[in-house]
């Protein structure tokens, strides 16, 4: 349940957007590209207001939209290639997506984001083959073949172990300085919302309590985002 | 005041009193008694002595049922699954609307609601005596199981997985065969070489009234009391069933189900 959120985002940089389970995080990322339909209000990117799209403009919008899930969410039984491709698909017929026949250009951009993310060498694994922070990557690497103009990221760190967290922290933010996008990511971790946030947002019971860039978020906010004091300590 | 650790159920017990009296009255009415089995046995023990030897003399009459039947069995489930899969599809209702759901899981329910002899006895009416006939029979009862099956193999798999390949723009039909198939195509391949030895089955039976196959040569011997060629044609449909049996073990071993 979300009330009265007014948030705006730049063209570039990263959003870290904290709050306690249960408080709406999720909700107001999924929003965004609608996995959720909001009840009112509205979500402008470009000036385009994504809750008022019929369905099928609403897939077209989809397609600059990246997505990164905490459970990484790939085709288990689809190759690591057949993973990726899955970013095209808004571009490609269902029959030549069914046939495999996507534009060369695509199947190049594929193997670069292999490499890109250090997992060349697997491309034609089976997505359940790989360790957690290997298929969190291919998440990454799906939602960049979209040529995002915003990333969205449910918890990517939730699921992986404190070394991995920061290494696809890390990748997730280079890759939005090279390529120019804006990141909005959801994250229980505050130390690595300090770490790689441009901006935190703080939110508590559907509403947003703090927003501001992250050196100056205090002890005090962090307080009134989670309640509580004695776990600060 | 004695405490009770295990408290009788009495209409349980009135329950099992009145089936066991319900048993032993049908008996008595359809002269279900000792003497009567005697009599059974030992006519059984003729029939039995006149099914051997064998008789392959006819081999020519037994290869073409056995042939039809078993094309009969490869038509029905090949065209039973091209059929059922779409109707999964629509009947799953984790993917689909009510309006979608509801009307396929009709067509199934009435598709597995007769056996598969009576719906040949229908079709024979239907269409005329023959292998169509058969076809037509074991496609009904092909898309009633396959479909039932594979709906609730759809329904299971995980949405997290559809919800992703959604995100990405896809178009419906690139989500079913992105997210959806992969999913269930190992249980699918499963189902189907089930229904295909099934159907097998079926096929040496759908002839008994008519509807082509091995199983009309098979009633003809009977009705002429040649029960050594009966023996024969009974012998054959059990090579089939095995060899069958073996085949789809193969099948399933390639798509390493």
């Amino acid at each position: 349940m979300l009330r009265g959120i007014d948030l705006e985002f730049g063209a570039r940089g990263i959003t870290a957007v904290i709050g306690p389970s249960g408080t709406g995080k999720s909700t107001l990322i999924r929003c965004i590209n609608r996995l959720v339909e909001p009840s009112s209000g509205e979500i402008l990117l470009d000036g385009v207001d994504l809750a008022r799209l019929p369905r099928a403009e609403l897939r077209l919008a989809r397609r600059r939209i990246g997505m990164v899930f905490q459970e990484y969410n790939l085709v288990e039984r689809l190759s690591v290639m057949e993973n990726l491709l899955c970013g095209r698909l808004g571009y490609v017929s269902p029959l030549q997506a069914w046939l495999r026949r996507y534009p060369a250009k695509d199947i190049a951009r594929a193997f670069e984001l292999l490499d890109t993310v250090g997992l060349a060498a697997h491309a034609q694994s089976r997505a359940d083959s790989l360790s957690g922070g290997q298929r969190q990557r291919v998440g990454i690497a799906r939602a960049m073949m979209q040529e995002p103009q915003l990333l969205l990221a449910d918890e990517p760190t939730s699921s992986l172990d404190p070394k991995t967290s920061v290494e696809i922290m890390g990748l997730m933010q280079s890759l939005s300085r090279t390529h120019g996008f804006p990141v909005i990511i959801n994250i229980h971790n505050v130390e690595l919302a300090r770490r790689f946030a441009d901006r935190v947002v703080g939110m508590t019971g559907g509403q947003v309590v703090f927003d501001g860039p992250p050196a100056t978020l205090t002890d005090d906010h962090l307080q009134s985002i989670y309640g509580g004091e004695g776990w600060l300590e | 005041m004695s405490r009770v650790a295990f408290p009788a159920n009495w209409w349980a017990r009135a329950g099992w009193t009145l089936l066991l009296l319900y048993v032993a009255y049908a008996a008595s009415q359809l002269e279900l008694t000792p003497a009567r089995f005697a009599a059974g046995l030992e006519h059984g023990g003729k029939f039995i002595a006149r099914l051997f030897p064998p008789d392959f003399h006819r081999w020519e009459l037994l290869l073409k049922g056995m042939v039809e039947s078993l094309q009969i069995a490869v038509v029905a489930s090949a065209l039973g699954v091209l059929i059922s899969a779409p109707l999964a599809l629509l009947a799953a209702r984790n993917l689909m609307p009510v309006w979608a759901s509801w009307p396929a899981r009709a067509v199934m329910v009435l598709c597995r609601s007769f056996h598969p002899v009576i719906v040949a006895i229908l079709f024979v009416k239907a269409v005329g005596f023959g292998a169509l006939a058969g076809i037509l029979a074991l496609i009904i009862a092909s898309v009633g199981f396959l479909g039932k099956l594979l709906t609730e193999a759809i329904e299971e798999i995980s949405l997290k997985q559809v919800e992703a390949v959604r995100a990405t723009g896809a178009p419906f039909l690139s989500v079913v065969t992105y997210a959806v198939v992969p999913q269930v195509f190992a249980r699918f391949i499963g189902f189907a070489s089930y229904e295909t030895d099934a159907n097998l089955r079926n096929s040496t039976m759908v002839g008994i009234v008519g509807a082509g196959g091995i199983g009309g040569t098979l009633f003809a011997a009977f009705q002429r009391f040649d029960y050594d060629f009966v023996c024969a044609i009974v012998l054959t449909i059990i090579v089939l069933i095995m060899v069958g049996e073996v085949l789809t073990v193969r099948i399933k071993k390639v798509f390493r189900v």
